[in-house]
C-alpha cells in the first residue's frame, strides 16, 4: 500500500487526472440541467452520487493497472504471507483516492453551484465515508479480476454497477435527507444498511482475494 | 436423462391442464391472471438456480472440482433465462392490470438488478480464455452476488415502500384450493424442467470440455 501510495503522490498521475475529470463532470452536469436552480437542487444528491460514482469507476479501475503494465503482476501472486493484507492495503488506497476526489467533488460543487454545504457536512461525512467503504471494498476486489481479463474498462463497471444499487440507493437517500438538514436519527436504517453491507462486503473481499490471486 | 425429460413433459402438461383448465377464472382480472402459473414458478426457479450457483461457487473454491464450476455455469444461466421469462411474463400480465409495462415497483426493480447482475456474472464467464481462472473469478463473483441479493431486496422495499406498498402482489387471505393445487403443480413441473436444463446443460458443459482437451 506504501508503495501506491508513493508512487500516487510522485506521480500524481491519477488524481491529477481524476480532479479534470471531476471539472468536467461539473461542466456536464450544467450545461445538462440548465441554470434552473430548483431543478438542480432538487437531483443534487443524484449528482453528487453520479459524480463520486463515475470518478470512482475511472479510479478503482486503475488500482491494478500499475501492477500489470510493469509486469508485477507475478510479483503480487509470489508474495509471501497473507493476500488478504494485499487486498486490505490496496483498499486502504483505493479509499484514500476516493475521499480526496469527494472532498475536491463537494468543494466544487459547492463553489460552482453556489451551495452551502457546511451545516450538513458533519452527517454528510458519516454517509459518504460508509457509501464509499462499500463501494471501494467491492471495487478493490473486482478490479483485480477485471485487470486479466480482456474487455477490462467495460467489464468492470458492467459487474461493479448492479452489485452496487443498494448501496446506491441508500446513500442517495440518506445524503438527500442530511441535505435537507435532517439528523442522521431519521435515516438510520439506510445507515445501519450500509454498514452491513460495508461489513459483508469487506469480508467477502479478504476471504475471497486469496482466489483471485492465484494465477 | 431421458426419464427426466419425459416425467418434466408429462408434469409441465399437467401444469398446464391445471393452470388453464382446472382452475377457475378469476373474477376481476379474467383470464390474465392465469399467467401466475407460468410467472411465480418461474421466480421460484430463478432463485433456487442462483442458490445453487452460490453453493457450486463455494463448493469449487473449496474443492476445486470441476463439476462443481459447470454445475455454477449450468445453473446461472438456467437463472438468467428464468428471470427473464419472470419479468417477460410480468410484463405482459402488467399491461391490461395495470396499464404498463414497466413500473418501478419494488419486486420488479430487485428482480431485474438479479437479472442484470447475473447477466454480468455470464459475460465475466465469457470474456476470460484461460478455463481455470474463469472458473475461478466467476466462482467469487456468484457468491459476492449472492451476498448481495438480501441487500437489494432490502434497499429497495425500503427505497419504494415507504411510500406505496407493494400490496399488488400479495394474495388475497383466501386463495381457493384448486388455485393453490393448480399453483403447485406448476411448482413442481418447473422444478423438473430446471433440473432438467441444468443436467443437459452440465453434460454439455462436460463434452466441450472432453473435447477442448
Amino acid at each position: 500500500m506504501w508503495k501506491d501510495l508513493l508512487l500516487e503522490h510522485r506521480s500524481k498521475e491519477t488524481l491529477n487526472a481524476l480532479f479534470f475529470f471531476a471539472l468536467l463532470l461539473l461542466f456536464v452536469f450544467q450545461f445538462t440541467l440548465g441554470p434552473d436552480r430548483e431543478r438542480l437542487a432538487g437531483a443534487l444528491p443524484g449528482l453528487l452520487w453520479l459524480g463520486f460514482i463515475l470518478s470512482g469507476l475511472l479510479g478503482l479501475g486503475r488500482a491494478f493497472v500499475v501492477e500489470r503494465e510493469n509486469d508485477c503482476w507475478e510479483a503480487l501472486l509470489l508474495a509471501p504471507g497473507d493476500k488478504s493484507a494485499i487486498y486490505v492495503g490496496k483498499l486502504a488506497g483505493n479509499l484514500l483516492l476516493m475521499f480526496i476526489v469527494e472532498a475536491m467533488l463537494l468543494v466544487l460543487f459547492g463553489v460552482f453551484f453556489n451551495l452551502d454545504l457546511v451545516p450538513a457536512l458533519p452527517a454528510l461525512v458519516v454517509v459518504i465515508g460508509l457509501g464509499t467503504v462499500g463501494f471501494a471494498a467491492i471495487g478493490t476486489l473486482f478490479a483485480a479480476m477485471t485487470t486479466q481479463v480482456r474487455a477490462r474498462e467495460l467489464l468492470f463497471p458492467v459487474l461493479l454497477l448492479p452489485v452496487q444499487v443498494p448501496v446506491l440507493l441508500a446513500t442517495v437517500k440518506a445524503t438527500e435527507a442530511v441535505l435537507l438538514g435532517e439528523p442522521l436519527g431519521a435515516v438510520a436504517h439506510w445507515l445501519k444498511l450500509l454498514a452491513a453491507a460495508d461489513v459483508v462486503y469487506v469480508a467477502v473481499g479478504v476471504l475471497t482475494f486469496d482466489f483471485v490471486l492465484e494465477g | 436423462m431421458r426419464v427426466l425429460g419425459a416425467v418434466t413433459v408429462v408434469a409441465l402438461a399437467a401444469g398446464l391442464v391445471a393452470g388453464l383448465g382446472l382452475a377457475p377464472r378469476e373474477v376481476t382480472q379474467g383470464n390474465v391472471q392465469r399467467i401466475m402459473y407460468l410467472h411465480v414458478p418461474s421466480v421460484w426457479v430463478a432463485y433456487l438456480a442462483f442458490a445453487v450457483v452460490f453453493v457450486a461457487s463455494i463448493a469449487y473454491l473449496a474443492k476445486r472440482a470441476d463439476a462443481a464450476d459447470r454445475l455454477a455455469h449450468a445453473s446461472a444461466e438456467v437463472g438468467v433465462v428464468f428471470t427473464g421469462v419472470t419479468i417477460a411474463t410480468g410484463s405482459i400480465w402488467g399491461k391490461p392490470t395495470w396499464g404498463t409495462w414497466w413500473t418501478w415497483d419494488a419486486r420488479l426493480t430487485s428482480v431485474s438488478i438479479l437479472f442484470v447482475m447475473y447477466l454480468g456474472y455470464l459475460l465475466l464467464r465469457g470474456m476470460i480464455d484461460d478455463r481455470e481462472r474463469g472458473a475461478r473469478y466467476a466462482a467469487v463473483l456468484g457468491i459476492v452476488a449472492a451476498f448481495n441479493i438480501p441487500l437489494v431486496h432490502f434497499s429497495v422495499i425500503w427505497w419504494r415502500t415507504l411510500h406505496q406498498p407493494p400490496s399488488l402482489m400479495t394474495p388475497g387471505p383466501a386463495m381457493p384450493r384448486v388455485i393453490i393445487t393448480a399453483l403447485l403443480v406448476n411448482f413442481v413441473a418447473f422444478s423438473l424442467l430446471y433440473v432438467y436444463f441444468v443436467a443437459k446443460r452440465v453434460h454439455l458443459l462436460r463434452r466441450e470440455a472432453e473435447a477442448a482437451a
